[in-house]
């Protein structure tokens, strides 16, 4: 296939290639830009999550900015819809006194037929520093970061089924805020995993921090082919896994993204998967239950759940804000060392 | 080649603190040191001074001018300061003065968290080499090294200074 094939729909990209480390790390092993978390060590996650902290006391502060990204452009450039995720993002560079562009392509160049690589270079002959891509193509971030021009970072903010790392790194960072060592921790991620991103990032980062159990949880239909393979214990039936688990991560069950049906109805999911008052009684008392949402109420997670004591949901936005600006001010530090 | 001895510098500069404050009126300053070895000068002095107030703490790796330059610094503290700082009087403290862009990164910081009455600049070394229009009013040693000396503050347990040679290649780079 040719590059120039990727904006339209129906076009498929190779998934990326088991090694992007070249791509995204530095020589000296400095983060370049932020594919996925696939690959990265220990002490990068670390280091990610540790500046981060110290971006998430900032908001005790008057005037809620530093002066870090002063003069530098990032770019939004979104391919499917997002509301969190990019006036998170949006946020970030912001507090970092970026200036920010956000750029809606199914709105714009896409429809009128200009390729992708056309809206690159583009955008970057405006002299950018950063582009946060969002794309509906599993791999459309590498290849952005493949072509933009030396010193333009890519972040990844989530493409096709593949890789959201920055939503893992928040998740992360929300769980070590309430529960320090990941060794001792038993974490159940519940769920849409086939069509998943999120989860595929957060197994990558789980994994790394050396998470003492990483479980998943999904009817059959819903786990991809290769589970077996992502160093994690699956479990078809929802009250077997949330068995003492420390951490429920619910999934959205993304209607969207499903061509066939994966399920006999929202109900019936709802009856087999949905985390309920009454299942969350089986995890370990001071669980925390997470979701990246949108939430489906009523479809994977019970309202009173979802508001209720053991939900961190609102924090891990507010931690979201956080992780992005450790991972644009490292990326941005890293071309310039 | 010997170096002043910290505890004495730091005796010397409570004194000299305690007439500052007392001409120009102020009462009850909140100290702030500048991460680390500023921080270490500003907890010594807060003592000397009897300052119940807490100590507030300053990172500035968030401010510096050179970020585009070398990039960021891996280890970021937060920075802790008590309170609202409007209206209050700062006694800001670091260890070794030298081109003055610390100060000036720290002052924004400091703006960003209110406006301060006044800022008066606590130093334990004050140094040749200033590239910015920024003076301390408290000085504990006054010393003129040459482009390739540096002066380094070792601590927290016991506190001492050390003259460091820089390498002239690492000038360069």
């Amino acid at each position: 296939m040719t590059e120039t094939q990727i904006a339209h729909p129906g076009a498929r990209l190779p998934e990326p290639g088991p090694l992007p480390n070249r791509l995204q790390l530095t020589d000296d092993g400095q983060l370049r830009h932020m594919l996925t978390i696939e690959g990265l060590n220990r002490e990068l996650l670390t280091e990610i999550l540790d500046t981060a902290e110290s971006f998430a006391n900032m908001n005790e502060k008057a005037v809620k900015k530093v002066p870090l990204l002063r003069g530098k452009t990032i770019v939004n450039l979104f391919f499917e819809a997002s509301t969190r995720t990019r006036t998170t993002f949006e946020l970030a560079a912001k507090r970092l006194s970026a200036d920010v562009l956000n750029v809606n392509i199914n709105t714009s160049s896409a429809v009128k037929g200009e390729s992708l690589l056309d809206t690159l270079r583009n955008i970057e002959a405006m002299n950018v520093d950063m582009f946060v891509v969002r794309h509906e193509e599993s791999g459309a971030a590498h290849f952005i970061a493949r072509h933009v021009a030396p010193g333009i970072s890519v972040l990844n903010a989530g493409d096709g089924r593949h890789a959201h790392p920055t939503q893992a790194l928040l998740d992360m960072f929300t769980i070590r805020r309430h529960k320090g060592d990941f060794t001792k921790l038993k974490v159940a991620i519940v769920g849409d995993i086939l069509h998943s991103r999120v989860a595929r990032s957060q197994i990558h980062a789980l994994n790394i921090l050396q998470t003492g159990e990483v479980r998943v949880v999904a009817p059959c239909s819903l786990l991809p082919a290769d589970v077996d393979q992502l160093g994690v214990h699956v479990y078809n039936d929802l009250d077997a896994g949330l068995k003492d688990v420390d951490v429920i991560i619910m999934l959205r069950l993304q209607r969207e993204r499903m061509e066939h049906a994966h399920l006999p109805s929202e109900h019936e999911y709802y009856q087999l998967f949905g985390l309920t008052s009454r299942r969350l009684q089986l995890a370990h008392p001071t669980c925390l239950v997470m979701h990246p949402g949108p939430a489906n109420r009523g479809v994977e997670i019970e309202s009173a759940v979802a508001d209720g004591p053991h939900s961190v949901i609102l924090e891990q936005v507010t931690y979201g804000i956080s992780v992005r600006m450790a991972v644009m001010s490292m990326v941005m530090g890293a071309h310039q060392a | 080649m010997t170096t002043p001895d910290v505890p004495t510098l730091l005796d010397d500069m409570a004194e000299q603190a305690r007439h500052y404050l007392k001409t120009h009126g102020i009462a009850a300053p909140i100290v702030v040191g500048i991460h680390s070895g500023g921080v270490w000068i500003a907890e010594h002095l807060r003592e000397r001074l009897g300052v119940e107030r807490p100590l507030g703490k300053l990172d500035i790796s968030f401010y510096r001018d050179d970020f585009s330059r070398i990039g960021m610094h891996p280890q970021v503290r937060p920075s802790e300061l008590p309170e609202d700082l409007d209206g209050e009087h700062v006694l800001l403290v670091d260890d070794v003065l030298y081109s003055g862009r610390t100060i000036r990164a720290a002052l924004n910081e400091l703006f960003d968290y209110g406006r301060p009455a006044s800022v008066t600049l606590a130093v334990l070394v004050e140094r040749d080499g200033r590239e910015l229009p920024i003076a301390a009013a408290i000085v504990g040693a006054h010393m003129e090294l040459g482009k390739t000396e540096q002066i380094k503050l070792r601590g927290p347990e016991p506190l001492r200074l050390e003259r460091v040679t820089i390498d002239p290649e690492d000038l360069k780079a």
